[in-house]
């Protein structure tokens, strides 16, 4: 650096004659900044999950390496035809559209509320955001034992107060014991996205409206809904990109067990424990597939708030 | 239903009446963070009762069971990994992301927009996709059981965001000022510390504590790729998961000391948290 500065008299000299970069040059000059980031990301996360791909076609248990053999789409056809698997493909779609919509919803109501002014907005806000920011595994560890505890949970305590039933809340529902918890920690992050959606509403639209004589509930339905909309999809669809993945919960509360062991959580086991890679690795495609699915959506959502945040700067 | 009840009795009812709702809501989603709380200061016989001691006698003994004076494993190790992991792939992270958000705003590469969506197309895919590859690899390589396995890992996990994040940061600097300092003579180090640093460092220091809590909370990779020595602290919890006997102070102890450095990022980083979360998207 010190070498650049120094020669302040020289510089225009020099960039006179020889240093006039062809574009090419110039091209790469702007696009070196960002190449250690892609081939980071594409060795780091692409080049696994080609070889998830490839080991999908083998037949390859690692206990025994040696009967290793091409097995064309043989793994395919047995994850689809599994019961365990076809019932985690199953517990999957159900986990993440119950906890989802579920979150999505408390969210909305939340936001609502939290978008009027009241004493102590900050601190109820706070309060809201403060079960996402707990560590996922403490968190289920949290509703497993000190909440779900047939004994001595809180939930029965409470329930002793009024006099209500005792139930084994993990045994009777288990799928339901999940998805509460995981309601609980993703509420927060839909009541997030929704409340930035409120605050970027048109207030003079709403003013105009108001003027207009339009009541709360008709604000709400023709103004505030339809500008929401998309908030919500993002919200919607990003909660499914990380709920689909889920496998704290599913570890931490029921380890898989009574019917709970979403995909994630059987990839996991297939290859963890039974050792079939070929297998795992075909669960795990087909993971990828249904995430490909609801990915295309979020990024289009992604996309269009993302143009018109560009095209408003 | 209460909108209807109350309307026509004035703003100011309403809005105290909606006020208390949401108040109470507040406190039903805080209730279970405040019982673990109460009950990690309880002693283990209190902890366990039905119906529940509220205004039992307060002892640290939970969190000295925790840290290991009662003769259990010690949560250090796993806290000093976690530490390690989470502040080294964050640091990773910002050193490739700068220049890479750098020259998807300041000074675009053409189709800067395709490169970015690339970036998030990569969070999309399912941790799944490459945990058995990478498990056969790291096994191979003589890599099972070391943190620094992870910090790669979690670099990759954060990297899209961080770029994300950084560009929409990045990108609120105004040219016009950069143009400015240009013609006035001012060289690129000069422009980035005066110029942009002023404008994008509070986005980056949001973008840094995102990507700490995401490595900090993460558990199938360390649970797959890590052993004994480099077992971090959410794969300590998990030691918790089938515990048997008088244990409830201990787990409520554990989980708020392993939750603690998560809660204080993310309330410092709460302005920015949903534009992490939802990639930038959000504002």
């Amino acid at each position: 650096m010190t070498a650049t500065t120094t020669a302040p008299v020289a510089a225009p000299d020099l960039s006179a004659t020889g240093r006039r970069p062809s574009a090419r040059l110039r091209a790469w000059a702007t696009r070196a900044p960002l190449l250690p980031a892609l081939v980071f990301m594409v060795v780091v996360t692409q080049l696994p999950f080609v070889a998830t791909l490839v080991i999908s076609f083998f037949d390859w248990n690692s206990l025994y390496p040696d009967a290793r053999h091409f097995a064309g789409l043989a793994n395919y056809r047995e994850v689809l035809t599994d019961a365990g698997l076809r019932r985690s493909v199953w517990t999957t779609i159900l986990l993440t559209v119950a906890v989802v919509l579920a979150s999505l919803v408390l969210g909305l109501l939340l936001a609502l509320l939290l978008d009027r002014r009241f004493r102590g907005r900050g601190i109820v806000r706070t309060l809201l955001i403060a079960p996402f920011l707990v560590v996922p595994v403490a968190a289920a560890l949290l509703w497993k034992h000190v909440l779900y505890n047939p004994e001595y949970g809180l939930l029965n305590g409470l329930l002793h107060y009024v006099g209500g039933p005792q139930p084994d809340w993990i045994s009777n529902t288990p799928l339901l014991a999940v998805q509460a918890a995981l309601v609980w920690q993703w509420t927060p992050f839909m009541m997030l996205i929704v409340l930035a959606g409120l605050q970027s509403r048109d207030q003079q639209q709403i003013e105009a409206a108001r003027v207009d004589g339009a009541g709360d509930w008709q604000i709400f339905v023709h103004l505030t809904l339809p500008h929401l909309r998309r908030y919500l999809e993002l919200g919607a669809l990003l909660g499914s990109v990380y709920i689909v993945q889920n496998f704290d919960a599913v570890f931490t509360i029921t380890s898989g067990g009574l019917g709970t062991a979403n995909l994630p959580y059987t990839v996991y086991q297939t290859f963890y424990q039974a050792h079939e890679n070929g297998l795992a690795s075909a669960a795990g495609v087909l993971v990828v597939i249904g995430s490909i699915v609801i990915a295309t959506f979020a990024l289009r959502v992604v996309s269009s708030l993302f143009r018109e945040e560009v095209s408003r700067a | 239903m209460s909108t209807i009840a109350v309307r026509g009795r004035g703003r100011f009812r309403k809005g105290a009446g909606l006020g208390l709702v949401a108040w109470l809501a507040g406190i039903v989603f805080f209730l279970p963070i405040a019982w673990m709380a109460l009950t990690s200061f309880h002693s283990e016989q209190d902890a366990a009762t039905n119906p529940p001691s509220f205004g039992a006698a307060l002892t640290l003994d939970g969190y000295r069971e925790f840290f290991g004076t009662g003769g259990g494993a010690s949560p250090w190790p796993a806290l000093i990994n976690s530490t390690v992991a989470s502040v080294t792939s964050t640091l990773l992270v910002l050193l490739l992301a700068l220049p890479a958000a750098y020259a998807l705003s300041i000074r675009p590469v053409r189709k800067w927009t395709d490169v970015l969506f690339f970036f998030l197309s990569t969070k999309m895919l399912p941790v799944v996709a490459g945990l058995l590859p990478i498990y056969l690899f790291a096994k191979n390589a003589g890599l099972l059981d070391n943190i620094w396995l992870l910090v790669v890992l979690y670099t990759s996990m954060n990297l899209p965001i961080a770029v994300w994040m950084m560009q929409s940061f990045l990108a609120e600097v105004p040219v016009a000022i950069i143009e400015a300092a240009r013609v006035d003579g001012a060289r690129l180090p000069t422009i980035l510390a005066r110029v942009v640093a002023p404008v994008a460092l509070p986005g980056i220091a949001a973008t840094s504590l995102i990507c700490f809590i995401f490595s900090w909370n993460e558990l199938l990779f360390a649970r797959v790729l890590t052993g004994v020595v480099a077992e971090t602290a959410p794969v300590f919890l998990t030691g918790f998961i089938t515990s048997q006997g008088l244990f409830l102070a201990k787990v409520c102890a554990a989980s708020l000391v392993v939750s603690l450095p998560v809660l204080a990022a993310g309330f410092a980083a709460q302005d920015k948290l949903v534009q992490g979360l939802s990639l930038g998207a959000v504002k």
